[in-house]
């Protein structure tokens, strides 16, 4: 990605693995304060109010989500120097690339990336291959394996097809530990419907340490959808964007992390679904009506309303 | 190495089709080896010119949701943290923006409003009101109407083809005050504006603009629709074809955007000035309301197929996931295999 690229070029032999290394320290530090910090303010006061990067944050919520990837180009070129916290705050929609060991596909996201490489959460392996890529540590690859394979039953579940990937990394100050669980949807217009749809979901969890059998979660969750229909051939008709919400729970750790983290993001998701159900397609479609009412209909405002009101009142007046 | 080349394919292609789509008033050249500067740049490595800025900048003012240009002036303020490139850049965008928006403005008089398009445009700052002959001076960035005056003659059309002009303007301003509760409309000479009866064709453009911003909603829209009005004295037909834009920007907690639009045509007989006009509004009236139900038609399609399709309320089962349950299952299907293959 860019930002690998510009840092790497920058940098000179030697001092490319030193580039890395701090950029992966760095990275771990900000992900986890900047997750804190878009929702606490004491965490913007410690880290500095830096209006640059509010304004970048704003100008995302305003592009069109079709062109995610031209507006981060261009932050990424204005804001050099926040290029990191950019590509893990601005949520893309999730790419694909393909385990060549394992014979799998999995997704890409700034978690699992070091340099231009993504580690694959199957093989734990780097493509294109990468000698000393960040690994996560033995505990945590375990943990990881098993949310991986959990992961991609509950995927088949609820989602009858797609991809799913888990990837888990330690913080660089504090303890606990924190895990991104991606899935991609791709619904195909099926049966010959002229529709297509396109779900990219990124569940953030952040853990605490565990104290007196208890741990403290936070999910944030970001649910990217698209939509793109052709039926009439003169009129297209294009909806798409993404919504975030967030989750907090301190529960107990007898079941074990996984089955606390696979409880909120299904409860999560649930109410995702229908909050975009009404998001999408019912707050977009009253802009529109608002806009533009079709013709005749009654209301308080519309034309045949005032004029019936009018009729009514001349009415009683008479009378 | 190919994924940073994807992430620039976009923003190289940008600058390339972004001259396809311009109106009449021009940008400056060097807007078309942007995209090839940019990329040659970034494989040296490092410094985006201030000229790169300024078409970065003037990119995301474009793109503003309907209503939202202030506030997307505002946060590339806070990104370039340089006053000079924003306001080169505001330069080149608000003028395009304005008019590609077709937005209302209060003339200075308050006598009324004037829309800004490029149909009524005499040069970038100087915009026609056919409705009441008058010319308005803009001042783009802020989005004002500084001056007014009248309207030379050689501004306004012909009497023959402005008879013509005023009775589809007052149909349309009806039709408009009914169907649209923030609307505005205007028609416009755009092509043999000296014709005189008996002579050769003219062309007319009727536009349509409504936009609604509500921060507290976290919403803003835009209906955009522009009829080319095509009158052939020989033939005494009107030719009418339309284009309409809509966008929808919801945005609390996220940000969604609906864009449509729509390519429609229709003709009709020339009749007398007055029979004229009543007869091309019901042609876009009827236009318009079909379109709206063709709408109303791809919500409910998308909302029973697409959205249904992507993800299910509950798995098969009907009840929610097991989660510690799943991987004792899964380990129990592994033991058993394995069991069954070592006997």
């Amino acid at each position: 990605m860019q930002v690998g690229r510009l840092r790497m070029q920058a940098a000179e032999e030697g001092g490319r693995e030193r580039e890395r290394v701090k950029e992966r320290e760095t990275k771990r530090r900000d992900i986890l304060f900047v997750r804190a910090g878009e929702h606490s303010e004491k965490h913007q006061r410690r880290i500095g109010v830096r209006v640059a990067m509010e304004a970048a944050m704003d100008l995302m919520r305003r592009m069109p989500p079709t062109q995610v990837d031209t507006a981060l180009s261009s932050l990424l070129l204005l804001l050099p120097q926040y290029s990191s916290e950019l590509l893990s705050r601005v949520d893309q929609p999730l790419q694909v690339a393909w385990d060549a060991e394992c014979l799998k596909h999995y997704l890409l996201c700034d978690y699992n990336r070091d340099g231009d490489s993504y580690r694959s959460p199957w093989s734990c392996k780097y493509f294109p291959s990468l000698e000393d890529g960040a690994q996560p540590s033995d505990q945590l690859r375990k943990l990881e394996v098993e949310a991986n394979e959990i992961f991609a039953i509950y995927r088949d579940q609820y989602y009858e097809g797609g991809i799913s990937s888990v990837y888990l990394w330690e913080p660089e100050i504090g303890g606990g530990f924190a895990a991104c669980f991606l899935i991609k949807k791709d619904g195909q217009g099926r049966r010959g419907l002229l529709q297509h749809g396109l779900w990219d979901a990124i569940h953030v969890l952040e853990v605490g340490e565990e104290d007196e059998g208890l741990a403290h979660y936070r999910l944030t969750s970001t649910v990217m959808l698209s939509f793109t229909t052709k039926d009439a051939p003169s009129v297209s008709f294009s909806l798409s964007g993404s919504i975030t919400r967030e989750m907090q729970a301190d529960l107990s750790v007898a079941e074990g992390h996984l089955t606390n983290m696979g409880r909120m993001i299904e409860e999560m998701e649930g109410k995702l679904r229908n909050g975009l159900d009404q998001v999408y397609f019912g707050k977009t479609k009253e802009v529109v009506f608002t806009l533009r009412e079709p013709l005749g209909s009654l209301t308080a405002t519309s034309a045949t309303g005032q004029s019936l009101q009018q009729v009514v009142m001349d009415d009683i007046l008479r009378k | 190495m190919c994924l940073a080349f994807s992430l620039f394919m976009p923003l190289l292609s940008l600058f390339l089709f972004s001259r396809d789509d311009r109106s009449a008033h021009e940008v400056s050249v060097d807007r078309s080896t942007m995209a090839e500067h940019i990329l040659e740049d970034e494989e040296e490595g490092l410094e985006v010119t201030d000229e790169q800025k300024i078409g970065l900048a003037t990119w995301f003012l474009l793109k503003s949701p309907p209503g939202e240009i202030q506030q997307v002036a505002k946060s590339i303020r806070g990104v370039l943290m340089d006053e000079r490139l924003f306001d080169m850049a505001a330069k080149e965008a608000f003028p395009k923006y304005n008019m590609e928006q077709m937005i209302a403005i209060d003339l200075a008089d308050h006598s009324g409003q004037v829309l800004l398009t490029k149909y009524g445009a005499i040069d970038v700052s100087q915009h026609l009101d056919p409705r009441t002959a008058q010319v308005a001076v803009i001042d783009h960035v802020k989005q004002v109407c500084t001056d007014v005056r009248p309207a030379a003659d050689d501004e306004l059309p012909s009497a023959f083809v402005e008879e013509h002009r005023a009775s589809i303007d007052n149909e349309l301003v009806k039709y408009v005050e009914e169907a649209f509760p923030k609307g505005n409309c205007a028609v416009y000479c755009t092509c043999g504006k000296d014709v005189e009866s008996g002579g050769d064709e003219f062309e007319l453009k009727a536009v349509i603009s409504a936009t609604k911003f509500s921060a507290q909603n976290f919403y803003s829209g835009s209906w955009r629709s522009v009829w080319k009005i095509q009158v052939n004295q020989e033939l005494q037909t009107v030719e009418i074809n339309g284009k309409i834009n809509v966008i929808a920007h919801y945005f609390e907690e996220g940000n969604v955007q609906l864009e449509t639009s729509s390519e429609c045509s229709n003709s009709t007989l020339l009749q007398s000035p007055a029979d004229t006009g009543v007869a091309v509004v019901n042609v876009i009236q009827y236009l318009e309301s079909d379109y709206l139900g063709v709408l109303e038609e791809s919500y409910s399609k998308v909302s029973d197929n697409s959205f249904k399709e992507l993800r299910r309320k509950l798995p098969v089962t009907r009840t929610r996931f097991s989660w510690n349950n799943a991987l004792q299952l899964s380990l129990s299907r592994e033991i058993t295999k394995e069991l069954s293959l070592t006997r």
